[in-house]
């Protein structure tokens, strides 16, 4: 299990993945050597699994986010299945999501206006096999997105 | 608002996948030199595309059970004030994300917790308290994949 100084590299690692292990050594007040030992036993046990890159959509043109809640047609054995399927077939579609709840699967979906969307939503989204509802929510910001886990 | 090219294309979906691989190795694989590359991957930082890196981490294996969505409705508004709410909200550790949206639900939050009783004890002491909260909708999250997007 993680002691303390796994739990203070996670902290500080997750709130800055640039860092070299020197640095984030010294943020932790650990040698360099114990950093580096304790970051490689989380990667084999695969407790850390990677690093990647965050894309701002926006900044490539993308300026309307809607996040779709989906309820499927469940007397239709495969709704999932073949849902999922075609959700993915959609470029614009960044995120699926299935849950327990009212809502089935959610998709983020971006597009570059109002005009590319309602296109995308006749098109693509609508034409989506098994939809029963669906609901959308418009983003208007985001106030907190680091996705940090409170270790 | 940036325009790619085929290989920024390329390398921000490498990178999307695996923020760890050098530019050397980006640059082979995608036949550009080690310079040449850098200074491509720079460029996408300097213009906001790649916002910055995100350490994936295995939830479970840190204790982290469950996750569930929540749409937050704000309850008395206009007398809230949204700032506050966004404030508080932003400070429980276990709420990942808080999305301002339109529509059915004013917020939606991403929440950790280490399994039902614990969410439980997140959503009674910490977020029905927030000032302004009204109704919320719980979902809990089975599966979850990010896709590439429309990067070729």
């Amino acid at each position: 299990m993680l002691d303390d100084i796994d739990r203070r590299i996670l902290r500080h690692y997750q709130a800055d993945p640039s860092l070299s292990a020197t640095e984030l050594a010294e943020r932790c007040r650990i040698t360099s050597g114990v950093c580096w030992r304790r970051i490689e036993k989380m990667q084999a046990a695969g407790i850390i699994q990677g690093q990647e890159a965050v894309i701002d959509w926006a900044a490539l043109g993308f300026a309307v986010e809607v996040s779709l809640r989906v309820t499927l047609d469940k007397t239709q054995p495969r709704a999932f299945d073949d849902f999922i399927g075609a959700a993915r077939k959609v470029p614009e579609v960044i995120e699926i999501q299935t849950f327990l709840g009212r809502v089935d699967v959610r998709l983020s979906v971006i597009a570059r206006d109002m005009a590319h969307y309602q296109q995308l939503y006749r098109d693509r989204i609508l034409t989506l096999p098994h939809i029963a509802d669906i609901e959308a929510l418009m983003h208007i910001a985001r106030l907190k997105r680091d996705e940090v886990l409170p270790v | 608002m940036t325009e790619l090219d085929e290989i920024d294309r390329k390398l921000l979906r490498a990178l999307a996948q695996d923020a760890t691989q050098s530019a050397g190795a980006l640059g082979r694989r995608f036949g550009l030199s080690q310079p040449a590359t850098w200074r491509r991957i720079r460029r996408l930082e300097e213009a906001g595309v790649i916002k910055g890196r995100r350490l994936r981490l295995n939830a479970e294996a840190l204790g982290f059970g469950v996750t569930v969505f929540l749409g937050v409705k704000l309850a008395r508004k206009g007398r809230v004030s949204l700032e506050d709410f966004e404030r508080a909200v932003s400070a429980i550790p276990e709420v990942q994300t808080v999305e301002h949206v339109l529509g059915l639900y004013d917020y939606r939050l991403r929440v950790v917790a280490r399994d039902l009783a614990d969410f439980e004890r997140v959503l009674r002491r910490r977020i029905m308290t927030l000032p302004g909260a009204g109704e919320v909708e719980a979902n809990v999250l089975l599966s979850e994949e990010r896709l590439p997007g429309p990067i070729g």
